[in-house]
């Protein structure tokens, strides 16, 4: 049931953007951060896919990661001093590589 | 109430002889959830696969466990650096070596230095690492705490009474999956020579959630 590959598609550093989509059900990525871009902090394995493991269907593993987010790409100009950084727990599915950070 | 006074309200004009309110009898019919829950259990002590004693057992530990199990943690973290560094490395794992099982989760440590200062939220329910610091404080679930520590965590924590300066970089974590968060503080100075007993009663629940700090 494993993903193709040991090793994860995302490096340590590697910038990202979360997918700005608004599926139903239960979603395990926080609404707030849809859309906003980050880098990977680092990878932390494979796991089920809980928004497939909430209607009790078969899940195939997927990757988890840590997204670590400046303040000011999360706020904008409403952010606390821009150097503060927030991370967070993001499944792949909601992920994907962009070329700027 | 059986009594014939119409519409009035009897909770708050009853008090014990000591002056506190007389908590309700549960006499409402049971929710439908309570009686689901009442009847998967007797079905898995019916089928064996678990006992009532085991049941009550496992309810005493989980009641048992308070911040107290964090703060030995922390205590040995500052009194022995191969253990920080064990306890850094693989959360659980260290966890388990001072028979504080973290179960499956995985803890995750997260050290707080004179350039950094970390503290925990989960704005999607109220992920808390109850295996070592019990049950989370009510403002830990609350939407004003969710929802304002990931947006202006420094007003947040200055009104916990924690006013960081501004070199420090603020690490917020949303602890939005399977991962377990705890704080390790730094160790206040005037400590040196203390013992780790000494140590663990100066590390509060809030200074391992990250909204305070340790006070000597």
């Amino acid at each position: 049931m494993a993903t193709d590959t040991k090793t994860p598609a995302l490096p340590v550093g590697a910038p990202v953007r979360l997918k700005k989509m608004a599926p139903p059900g239960h979603v395990r990525c926080p609404w707030y951060l849809r859309g906003k871009s980050g880098v990977i902090e680092r990878d932390l394995g494979l796991t089920g896919n809980p928004e497939m493991l909430a209607y009790g269907g078969k899940t195939r593993e997927i990757r988890l990661y840590r997204v670590r987010f400046r303040m000011q790409d999360i706020w904008g100009d409403a952010a606390e001093p821009a150097s503060d950084t927030l991370d967070a727990e993001i499944f792949e599915n909601w992920l994907e590589p962009t070329n700027a950070s | 109430m059986p009594h014939d006074h119409h519409h009035h309200d009897h909770d708050h004009d009853h008090l014990s002889p000591s002056g506190h309110p007389y908590r309700k009898d549960q006499d409402a019919p049971l929710t439908y959830h309570q009686q689901m829950e009442i009847a998967v259990r007797e079905l898995l002590v019916e089928k064996g696969v678990t006992t009532k004693a085991e049941i009550a057992t496992q309810i005493t530990a989980m009641d048992n466990r308070s911040p107290a199990i964090g703060a030995s943690i922390v205590a040995r973290a500052w009194s022995d650096p191969a253990f920080k560094d064990r306890l850094m490395t693989d959360g659980s794992a260290a966890c388990a070596e001072l028979n504080a099982p973290v179960d499956a989760m995985e803890l995750m440590v997260v050290e707080n230095t004179p350039d950094t200062h970390n503290v925990v939220v989960c704005t999607l329910c109220s992920c808390y690492p109850r295996n070592i610091l019990g049950l989370p404080p009510d403002w830990y679930k609350q939407r004003e705490y969710r929802s304002r520590t990931v947006k202006e965590p420094r007003k947040v924590l200055s009104e916990f009474g924690l006013d960081l300066a501004d070199s420090v970089r603020v690490q917020v974590h949303d602890s939005t999956a399977d991962k377990r968060y705890l704080v390790l503080p730094m160790r206040p100075e005037g400590t040196e020579g203390w013992s780790e007993e000494q140590l663990a009663a100066i590390v509060g629940r809030d200074s391992m959630i990250g909204v305070a700090v340790p006070q000597v």
